[in-house]
């Protein structure tokens, strides 16, 4: 869906927010169509892309993994040697352009892993914004570098104790602040989700993924694999191959398994519902209310995901697995050991999905995997995990 | 004519403005929850908001998600709930709000849900979250049920939005005093004042028009009611006096709580 007009993915997406932000988002959409094709902005932000975050990304064939595998050739697009490690710095260098331009000049943002945090701390630093983030409490043990590297960076993080302590809460907490301070303040959202006009927007921000892959292969691969918190890097990976006949799979995050009731895999068992003030697919009781998520990698751990997967998952265009922690895990240790790269957990899932398939599939064939983070910031809780799992393996 | 429409005239001959009180339901239990009502009712509160707690509250502040996950520990259900409302219907004739999130209602579905509450004894739903342009079938729910549907503007809304959402909104229109969530002290501002007499102005006596967010004493009620709201919405307060109070003493002090925010609703 090119753009839709009223922010709807089918029966999904939408503007489900508290009338006081209805200004601001209605400002938020007109200024993003006044400069998403606007000459000027797309050359600043082609300069940033290219001179600040690193674009192109290369497209590496993982020769050793796909020897080990004895399947289809596999490509990685390594999203993770972006400046910050991750995917993350497409979308906010682009909103911290727009911010810019729309004279707003206090940004606020969620962040599960950090990486968003991350990258949002380091566009604004580039841009003179001045920057306040927030994050689940849990996250913050979890992933105590990359709140170092945002304190760093300048930027001010905010502990939020409430709920589950990740990050949707983080999100909660981040809609409030925008309510409270709504004339002043920009909300840097860091996934493809949201009232309108979020998804679409940074849907087309993260395009760029999808749009040099099919630039860097010779023919359109077979499959494409991206991991699926909220969406972005999946979606930016998709969208512009929608018009091919490319496989396209997104891999949620199963934790302990999807009948354990500790996972993330909000499209594989989750229900229609409305969230952080879009219609999607969740993961919620039996009246209504939002569960808690598990993952192994925080960046995944969010009962919600962006209202475009959910109209994909419906209209059967893209196919939604999921890995759990183990096969995470396993993953990151081979894609570490043969080809010398550590993935982010988050980026792991799609490895594993990735051995999987390629086993099934002809050597003449080709899988891209969106490799979204580098795993430099996971090492802790590998570390973890392999001594507390050290009978099992 | 719904019970609020009844209650606006019947206050409106006694030269009065409304005292809307929001509590949440099942905080810090059931039972407590009927303790307040009795003491609201006997301070003379107007009308009744009844909070139905969510997971994830993002118009409210620390007080109402505080209360919010309290009563969601404590076990509270929609069914539970309705069978909270339909004791409270056997002792009063008040006028009852449910206050919650959409997706309580969208997922239960809306028309299962209303019917249920309007069985139970709501007379009207605020859903903070729901937008005009989403409501569609919330509306055509409520309407055949004959509930009413309050919708929330905020000092920001252009006068073209109000209009808009004046007309699908019925029993008042609740305007939002603060750029904040619930229970913020912020004082009343410049931009608070202006708001409420352009919205008077615009919605011409159409629908009378609710403030709350962020009032909490009765010299807050007395200015609103001064500047012109037709009824004054207090919250978080009550919430901070059940937390502080023993049940024991609980209707006693409620009820002279809303007392001293009643006494500031005449006009002068």
């Amino acid at each position: 869906m090119k753009y839709p007009k009223d922010g709807r993915f089918g029966e999904f997406g939408g503007r489900y927010i508290p009338e006081t932000l209805v200004p601001a988002v209605e400002e938020l959409e007109e200024s993003y169509l006044k400069f998403k094709n606007d000459k000027n902005f797309k050359k600043e932000l082609d300069y940033y892309l290219r001179e600040y975050a690193g674009r192109p990304t290369p497209l590496y064939f993982a020769k050793n993994l796909t020897q080990k595998i004895g399947g289809a050739k596999i490509y990685l697009k390594r999203e993770d040697l972006l400046h910050g490690g991750a995917h993350k710095i497409n979308n906010t260098l682009g909103q911290a352009l727009l911010a810019k331009k729309m004279k707003k000049k206090r940004i606020i943002a969620e962040t599960g892993a950090g990486q968003h945090g991350v990258a949002t701390a380091m566009a604004c630093a580039a841009l003179g914004l001045k920057t306040e983030v927030y994050m689940g409490y849990k996250d913050t043990i979890r992933q105590k570098l990359n709140v170092f590297r945002m304190n760093l960076l300048g930027c001010k993080v905010y502990t939020v104790k409430s709920g589950s302590q990740t990050l949707k809460d983080a999100i909660n907490e981040a809609i409030r602040d925008w309510i409270t301070n709504v004339k002043t303040t920009y909300y840097l959202l860091g996934s493809a989700v949201g009232p309108h006009p979020y998804p679409v927007m940074v849907r087309d921000f993260q395009s760029i993924i999808g749009k040099e892959i099919k630039q860097q292969m010779k023919r359109i691969p077979d499959t494409v694999i991206a991991c699926v918190g909220g969406g972005s890097n999946a979606i930016g990976t998709f969208y512009p191959l929608m018009d091919t006949d490319t496989e396209m799979i997104g891999v949620e995050a199963a934790g302990q398994g999807l009948k354990s009731g500790y996972h993330s895999a909000t499209l594989s068992a989750g229900s229609k519902g409305v969230l952080h003030g879009m219609m999607t697919y969740l993961l919620q009781d039996k009246e209504g209310q939002i569960k808690e998520t598990h993952s192994i990698s925080a960046g995944l751990d969010y009962p919600g995901v962006g209202p475009e997967h959910s109209y994909l998952k419906d209209e059967k265009r893209v196919k939604y697995h999921s890995a759990t922690d183990a096969e995470v895990i396993d993953a990151f240790l081979m894609l570490t050991r043969t080809e010398g790269i550590l993935p982010a957990l988050e980026s792991a899932h799609a490895i594993a999905e990735a051995i999987k398939v390629a086993k099934k599939m002809k050597k003449s064939e080709s899988i891209v995997v969106t490799l979204s983070g580098r795993g430099d910031k996971d090492v802790e809780v590998v570390q973890d995990y392999l001594e507390k799992n050290v009978k099992n393996r | 004519m719904s019970r609020i429409d009844k209650k606006f005239k019947e206050l409106s001959s006694k030269n009065e403005k409304a005292l809307i009180a929001y509590i949440m339901a099942g905080y810090p239990n059931e039972k407590a929850t009927l303790s307040s009502v009795r003491g609201l009712i006997k301070g003379g509160v107007d009308i009744i908001e009844l909070g139905f707690p969510f997971s994830d509250p993002i118009a409210d502040g620390p007080v109402i998600q505080n209360a919010s996950t309290r009563s969601l520990a404590g076990g509270i259900k929609i069914d539970r709930f309705f069978k909270l409302v339909k004791r409270i219907r056997k002792e009063t004739d008040i006028p009852l709000v449910l206050m919650t999130y959409t997706n309580i209602l969208y997922h239960k579905g809306y028309s299962k849900f209303i019917s249920g509450a309007k069985k139970a004894g709501i007379d009207g739903f605020i859903l903070p979250d729901m937008s005009i342009e989403e409501s569609a079938n919330y509306l055509k729910a409520a309407k055949t049920k004959k509930e009413d549907t309050i919708f929330l503007i905020s000092p920001n809304t252009s006068k073209k939005r109000i209009q808009k959402i004046a007309k699908a909104s019925s029993g008042f229109l609740y305007l939002v005093a603060i750029y904040g969530t619930t229970g913020m002290k912020t004082g009343i501002k410049n931009y608070t004042v202006k708001a409420i007499r352009d919205v008077k102005k615009l919605v011409n006596g159409k629908i009378p028009v609710g403030v709350g967010f962020g009032i909490s004493s009765p010299q807050d009620v007395k200015k609103y009611v001064k500047i012109g709201a037709d009824a004054v919405i207090v919250g978080s307060a009550f919430l901070r006096l059940i937390e502080k109070t023993p049940s024991n003493k609980l209707e006693l002090k409620i009820s002279s709580f809303a007392k001293s925010l009643k006494r500031q609703t005449r006009v002068s």
